[in-house]
C-alpha cells in the first residue's frame, strides 16, 4: 500500500514539476553559413520550436525544414530539393539534455548540452557549449556549432564542391518563455 | 527495499518519458503551416513547351537551345548534325510569380515576346489546393520577309502570331510531375484561305526524376484541328534534364525542329517513329 502511494506521488511530483518548469518558444532562429572560395551562402529559419525542462535540463528541438529562408529563391530551392530532402525529410530535430542545468542562473552562464542531432534522416550525437540566462520569465539559450554535410548523408556534387562548405556553421538564438498549458 | 528500488525506476522511467513527453508539446504547439510545393518541374520548359515554372524576382535566365535535322537524313547530313535551328532566350522575373521573356528564333527569324504569371500554387497543409496554375501569353513576329508564293513583303501585322496558353501542374510525389496545357494559337496571316486562323490544342507532359539532378521528361501536343496548307503532325518531345548549381541542361529528342510555340504545337511534320528524330538541347543558365 505505501508503495503504491509513494508510486502515486512521484507520479504527481513529476507532472507537477513538469509542467511548472517548461520553457518553450516557437520563434526560435537558427541561421547556417556556409563559407566557401565561390561563395556564401547564408539561410535563416525564426520559426523554430524548442522545449527545456528546466528541472532535469531536457530539451526538445524541432525545425522545419522548408521555413530556411535563402537570399536566392534557386539556393531555396536546390537546399529542399537535392540536398537535405524536404519532402522525405521534413524536419530536422535535436533531443538531448543540459548536463549542467543546475548553474542556470540570471546571469549569462555557460553550459554544455549534449544530445541527438538528425537532419536528413540520419542521427549523430553532439555535445556543444551554449550560453544562458534566465530572467523572470524567459530563459534565452544562444551558440553556434559546427556540423559536417557528411555526417548527414548530404551530398556536394563535384562542379559546386567550391561553392558549398564541408562543414557549415550553425547559430541559434532562443527566448523561451515559460510554458503555460 | 522494494519500495526505494520501485520509487527509483518509477523516477527514471518519468524523466525517461519526458524527453518524448517534450515533442509532444512541440508536436501540439506547431503552428499549422502552409506549404507551397516547389520544383515541380526542373525547368521553365517541359521539353519544348513551358512548364509551370518560374524565374523568381530579379532572376535573369539566358536559355540557349539547338535543334539539329532528323537523324533519318542520314550520313550525308551527318545524322541531321550539319543543319542546325538556334534560339536565344532571355527570361527575367519581374515578381516572383511574372516572368518576362524575350527570345530570337532562326526558323524564320522569329522574334518572340511572352509573359507568364503564376496564378494559383500547388499547397499542402493548411489552404491545400491540388494545381500549380499558370497563364502563357506571347506574340511571335516572322521576321523574314517574303511569302513563299507571293511577290510582295510581308507587313508587321501579317508577321504576328499569338499563342495563348494554361498550364496546369500537379507535382504527385517527390519523382513524378504532370502537366495539362490547353493551348490556343492565331495566326494573322495563312498560308492558303483553307488554314485556319485559330488552332486549338492540348499539351500533356510529364517528368519523372530519375536521381536528385536527373529527371526524364515528355511531352506531347494534342491539335484539336489542324492546318491544311502542309500536313502535320502532333509534336513529341523526349528529353533529359541535368541540373548542376545554377544550370540546366536537356538533352531532346523530338519530331520537330522548331522551338517556338506556334511553330512546334502547329506547324510540325516529323513522324518520330518513322525516324524523324530531331537531337537537340536547352542549356539554361540563371543569374
Amino acid at each position: 500500500m505505501k508503495t503504491i502511494y509513494a508510486l502515486l506521488i512521484c507520479l504527481f511530483l513529476a507532472s507537477f514539476t513538469n509542467a511548472q518548469d517548461r520553457y518553450l518558444t516557437k520563434k526560435g532562429t537558427i541561421t547556417f553559413f556556409s563559407e566557401s572560395p565561390m561563395e556564401n551562402i547564408e539561410a535563416k529559419n525564426n520559426q523554430v520550436l524548442s522545449i527545456v525542462d528546466v528541472s532535469n535540463g531536457q530539451m526538445a528541438i524541432s525545425i522545419l525544414m522548408k521555413s530556411f529562408l535563402f537570399e536566392k529563391a534557386l539556393m531555396q530551392e536546390h537546399f529542399n530539393e537535392n540536398y537535405v530532402e524536404s519532402d522525405k525529410y521534413p524536419k530536422a530535430t535535436f533531443k538531448g539534455s543540459i548536463l549542467d542545468f543546475e548553474n542556470i542562473s540570471t546571469s549569462k552562464t555557460k553550459i554544455k548540452v549534449k544530445g541527438n542531432l538528425t537532419i536528413h534522416g540520419k542521427t549523430k550525437e553532439i555535445t556543444i557549449e551554449a550560453m544562458t540566462a534566465k530572467k523572470d520569465d524567459v530563459l534565452k539559450m544562444t551558440g553556434e556549432f559546427f556540423i559536417n554535410l557528411v555526417d548527414f548523408d548530404i551530398e556536394i556534387p563535384s562542379v559546386v564542391k567550391d561553392n558549398i562548405a564541408k562543414s557549415i556553421k550553425v547559430s541559434f538564438n532562443f527566448n523561451h518563455e515559460i510554458y503555460k498549458k | 527495499m522494494k519500495k526505494i528500488v520501485l520509487t527509483t525506476f518509477v523516477l527514471i522511467a518519468s524523466i525517461q518519458l519526458s524527453a518524448q513527453d517534450l515533442f509532444d508539446v512541440l508536436d501540439k504547439e506547431a503552428p499549422e503551416t502552409e506549404n507551397i510545393v516547389s520544383a515541380t518541374f526542373k525547368g521553365t520548359r517541359i521539353v519544348n513547351g513551358h512548364s509551370v515554372e518560374n524565374r523568381k524576382e530579379k532572376e535573369l535566365e539566358f536559355i540557349i537551345a539547338h535543334r539539329f535535322g532528323a537523324i533519318n537524313t542520314g550520313v550525308e547530313d551527318l545524322f541531321g548534325l550539319d543543319i542546325s535551328n538556334i534560339r536565344f532566350s532571355f527570361e527575367y522575373g519581374l515578381t516572383d510569380n511574372l516572368t518576362a521573356g524575350l527570345s530570337r528564333a532562326s526558323v524564320e527569324k522569329t522574334y518572340e515576346g511572352f509573359l507568364k504569371y503564376s496564378l494559383l500554387k500547388q499547397k499542402t497543409g493548411v489552404n491545400s489546393f491540388p494545381f500549380a496554375i499558370s497563364l502563357f501569353g506571347s506574340i511571335a513576329a516572322k521576321s523574314e520577309k517574303t511569302i513563299p508564293g507571293i511577290e510582295r513583303a510581308r507587313s508587321f501585322e501579317e508577321s504576328l502570331f499569338h499563342t495563348a496558353q494554361v498550364l496546369i501542374a500537379r507535382k504527385i510525389n517527390a519523382t513524378v510531375s504532370v502537366q495539362l496545357t490547353p493551348t490556343y494559337v492565331h495566326r494573322n496571316l495563312t498560308a492558303t484561305f483553307d488554314d485556319p486562323h485559330d488552332i486549338f490544342a492540348t499539351g500533356l507532359g510529364t517528368r519523372v526524376k530519375l536521381s536528385k539532378r536527373v529527371s526524364l521528361n515528355a511531352e506531347y501536343f494534342y491539335q484539336f484541328n489542324k492546318l491544311d496548307s502542309i500536313d502535320t503532325t502532333n509534336s513529341l518531345a523526349f528529353g533529359v534534364d541535368i541540373e548542376t548549381g545554377g544550370h540546366v541542361f536537356q538533352i531532346i529528342l523530338a519530331n520537330s525542329r522548331r522551338m517556338v510555340e506556334k511553330s512546334f504545337i502547329t506547324e510540325t511534320t516529323g513522324n518520330f517513329f518513322e525516324g524523324d528524330i530531331h537531337l537537340g538541347f536547352n542549356l539554361s543558365r540563371t543569374f
